[in-house]
């Protein structure tokens, strides 16, 4: 376990390395910030000024290098528009983005297991079959449209919860968290349920094809020879052995979700990162986008590890590390 | 006897909810964009609307954005470079502290030493080379070379408190410990990408604002904040998305404000180069001659434009044809000038005059994210370029890519869009000499300045914008704007609209410079 750890590790730090590149270099090839945010009044001698300041006009493996030397240390630069440090910044803005992720993974996977296993257990039902179908709908349809659509619904013209924000909070262990207030729960069920959408209808039909390919297995009609409770059957053996599959991709959806939340925190104006993201993309304020975008990767990395050591728990069969041949 | 329940409890509860409203008169105001708390950091118009409810001025604007008094009471020109400002007596900052000229140098000294800021304030107060405290209601500002408009710009230069803010950093004012001003409103909390809230100043100088307490919402998806309007989730929206106002006018519930702004959209030709990259013959080459530089060709493509279809179809109403770079009724605004008729067949005479009787190959380049409907403005007049003979292709793009390709020394374009918010000077000055001023990097002028010289007109800018007594230097600029207009200097369009919109029973005197501003926001009586 703890080679398989520090190997980790070495590919984590080489994969930010890479990312870090690729990242930079693209923002680069962007554009001048400074155009964008300079006074129209500035002479062109102080927009040269501003520029050099910046730390703008040195060629780009210069200013990659005085980057990675303020990375090492945890400084990845001021935000251009906000004049804070931009990790400080994305940190801020976290928690908001944490609490919808999870928000909606939860509901992804409460809903989604079961939902999954009915129509897998009863797929010529009429509710199975309704909702394999839904589940086409959830992840077809984009879900700027439908956002906008429950707004226009549920917030406008029935009027039963707000259009948009993050309600009142409350700080537990530092970190404020909104769903511990009714206001709270208000104005997170709409985006939540809008991010939802896609990881749900992933976890319903992978949940029901596991189930059907596990069904007809020979241990399960063992099991039930054996005299076991169908309700053991379902909930411990065949639901058991379809997790693995499961658990990968609501990890990655978890990772999505969490970094790209962007049109959903953009329509419901939930102060995350996604929203975040888009507006320093706008404004070219380009160190937010550089350290949003590593603290991404970071993000994908760790999701990855603990979906790799569930493995191990899961299924026995599984050995962290080196395969002894 | 549940029903009876029912109506006792809903009468119950009206009375709650009422009570609840007369006890805090609170409003919540959906904004399109991101406040700076730090009044000198990241000069962007939307940064001072935000600041002239937190921290007072010396002269401030009204609606029209003309002058008046704020923290100065008067102000006047001792001779051409130097200035004397009148403070007014028994203004209380925030912490009760007494509003001096210690104050004003201070504020003014920090403006250029906010350490990484990529939009510096200075350009504002870039001309005052000393400041001078004759007695703690009266300073003296000297500038450099004679600068008429050094009242308009100190709009922008807000006086912060010397005592909260001496060696106060960016993040101090983002957490409110800095932010002591003058202004009608205190700071209580802002939260990034959210919301600011403030609270009414009860010892401000002037006129109170009706509100206890103002939530700014930060919500810059068009959709989503016309949402959280009809669905009463905040009491007024700015920057109303044009296609949303012909439904929000016919909403009962919903009042919708307009106004002209200060800002003219216009075209410019490249008349500088020879050869210019957009500019070909009708079979795609390169021409010897460049048809822009002829004025006959230039008259003639502004004579293609159809203003009046322009702004009733692509603007939908929402704009008021142009006929120079500022909005009419503005100080230096010339009269004679008029909006050039639309005609066609005059096009095409003086394309022919010119020697292009076939016309030309052309590309229009234009913003697709910047101005209202800048996307659309931009074929509009494509397809008015096209009926006069010329081979036309538009290309839009983000402003992110687009204005760094316009701005010198890069001048990317031959025939290309740009929109300019006159509130800066409050007269044609700016324009003249950031625009259609020759790039100089020596003068300081130029900044903007896409592709049009000529140093006649050089001269003259330089001449009038000098001029520190108000009506000479209107005649001059009136002249300079008539020479311009002569050279086809620029191609005026029309002034856009600014439009907000507030739920039933409230009233908002929009601003010309687009500012939104919660003072302005009134219940109707």
């Amino acid at each position: 376990m703890t080679v398989f750890l520090i190997r980790r590790l070495m590919q984590s730090v080489a994969v930010l390395l890479v990312m870090s590149m690729l990242v930079f270099v693209g923002v680069f090839a962007i554009g001048n910030p400074v155009e964008l945010l300079i006074a129209p009044e500035a002479t062109p001698a102080e927009r040269e000024e501003t520029i050099h300041n910046l730390g703008l006009d040195r060629p780009l493996w210069a200013q990659y290098i005085a980057f990675l030397k303020g990375a090492v240390r945890g400084e990845l630069g001021n935000s251009f528009i906000h004049n804070i440090p931009a990790l400080k910044l994305i940190l801020m803005r976290a928690p908001a983005t944490l609490e919808l992720a999870s928000a909606a993974i939860l509901i992804a996977v409460v809903f989604g297991i079961p939902f999954g296993l009915w129509a897998g257990l009863r797929p010529n039902s009429i509710f199975g079959r309704s909702i394999m179908a839904g589940s086409i709908l959830g992840f077809s349809l984009p879900t700027f449209w439908i956002g906008l659509m429950m707004v226009l619904v549920f917030a406008v013209s029935f009027g039963w919860l707000p259009t948009s924000g993050r309600g009142e909070t409350v700080r537990i262990l530092g970190l404020s968290v909104s769903f511990l207030t009714l206001d709270g729960l208000k104005h997170i069920i709409l985006p939540a349920v809008n991010l939802s959408l896609f990881p749900l209808a992933l976890v319903i039909r992978l949940t029901r094809a596991g189930v059907r390919e596990t069904l007809p297995l020979d241990f399960i009609k063992f099991a039930r020879a054996k005299g076991l409770k169908t309700r053991r059957v379902i909930l411990v053996h065949v639901l058991k052995n379809i997790m693995i599959p499961i658990v990968t991709v609501v990890g990655i959806q978890f990772g999505i979700v969490l970094a790209f939340a962007v049109v959903t925190e953009s329509v419901f104006a939930w102060p995350g990162m996604g929203k975040l993201i888009i507006d320093s993309i706008n404004h070219l304020d380009r160190p937010v986008v550089v350290a949003y975008l590593l603290v991404t990767v970071l993000i994908f990395i760790l999701i990855n590890l603990v979906v790799d050591v569930l493995y191990s728990v899961l299924d026995p069969r599984v050995r962290l590390g080196e395969l002894k041949e | 006897m549940i029903k009876r329940f029912c109506r006792i409890g809903l009468v119950i509860l009206g009375v709650a909810l009422l009570a609840q409203s007369a006890l805090a008169a609170e409003v919540k105001i959906g904004v399109r964009a991101e406040p700076s708390i730090d009044p000198h950091f990241l000069y962007l118009a939307t940064n001072v609307a935000y600041s002239k409810h937190m921290f007072g001025r010396l002269v401030s604007r009204d609606q029209n954005s003309r002058k008046i008094p704020d923290l100065a009471v008067s102000w006047k020109a001792l001779d051409d470079v130097t200035w004397e400002f009148k403070l007014r007596k028994g203004v209380k900052f925030h912490d009760g502290s007494e509003f001096t000229a210690e104050d004003v140098v201070f504020s003014i000294n920090r403006i250029p030493k906010v350490p990484n800021n990529p939009a510096s304030y200075h350009s504002n107060t870039r001309s005052i080379v000393s400041m001078e405290i004759v007695d703690p209601y009266t300073v003296i500002l000297k500038t450099d070379k004679p600068n008429p408009v050094l009242p308009v710009q100190v709009h922008n230069a807000a006086i912060i408190s010397k005592k909260a803010a001496e060696g106060a950093s960016t993040a101090d004012f983002n957490s409110g410990k800095a932010a002591i001003g003058t202004g009608p409103f205190k700071f209580v909390e802002f939260v990034p990408g959210d919301h600011l809230t403030l609270e009414r100043f009860d010892d401000y100088w002037g006129e109170k604002p009706v509100w206890d307490r103002v939530t700014f919402k930060i919500i810059s998806n068009d959709a989503a904040r016309v949402a959280a309007l009809l669905g009463g989730d905040v009491d007024m929206i700015d920057f109303v998305p044009p296609t949303e106002v012909a439904h929000l006018v016919k909403n009962k519930n919903i009042n919708v404000f307009k106004r002209p702004s200060d800002r003219v959209i216009f075209f410019v030709c490249d008349n500088i180069r020879d050869q210019s990259p957009f500019v070909t013959g009708k079979d795609g080459k390169p021409l010897d001659k460049n048809p822009l530089k002829d004025v006959r060709v230039r008259r003639a493509l502004t004579l293609a434009i159809n203003r009046d279809v322009i702004c009733s179809r692509v603007m939908e109403g929402l704009a008021a044809p142009a006929s120079q770079s500022i909005p009419e009724g503005w100080f230096s605004y010339n009269p004679e000038i008029k909006v050039p008729k639309y005609d066609p067949e005059g096009a095409k005479k003086l394309l022919a005059e010119a020697g292009y009787p076939n016309g030309f190959g052309l590309t229009v380049h234009g913003p697709n994210d910047r101005y209202v409907n800048d996307g659309k403005i931009c074929q509009a007049v494509a397809q008015m370029l096209a009926r006069i003979g010329l081979d036309v292709k538009v290309e839009t793009m983000p402003k992110t890519v687009y204005f760094p390709k316009m701005a010198p020394p890069n001048n990317n374009f031959s025939f290309f869009m740009l929109g300019w918010g006159n509130s800066t000077t409050g007269e044609a000055t700016h324009g003249f000499m950031a625009i259609f001023h020759s790039y100089s990097k020596g003068k300081g002028a130029g900044s903007y300045n896409g592709g049009y010289s000529n140093p006649e007109f050089d001269r003259i800018a330089e001449e009038a914008v000098k001029i520190v007594d108000d009506q000479k230097r209107e005649k001059a600029l009136q002249a300079a704007m008539a020479f311009l207009m002569n050279d086809q200097g620029m191609i005026p369009l029309h002034t856009q609209f600014t439009i907000a919109a507030t739920k039933k029973g409230l009233v908002y005197t929009p601003s010309a410079d687009e500012s939104t501003l919660a003072y302005n926001l009134k219940p109707v009586k």
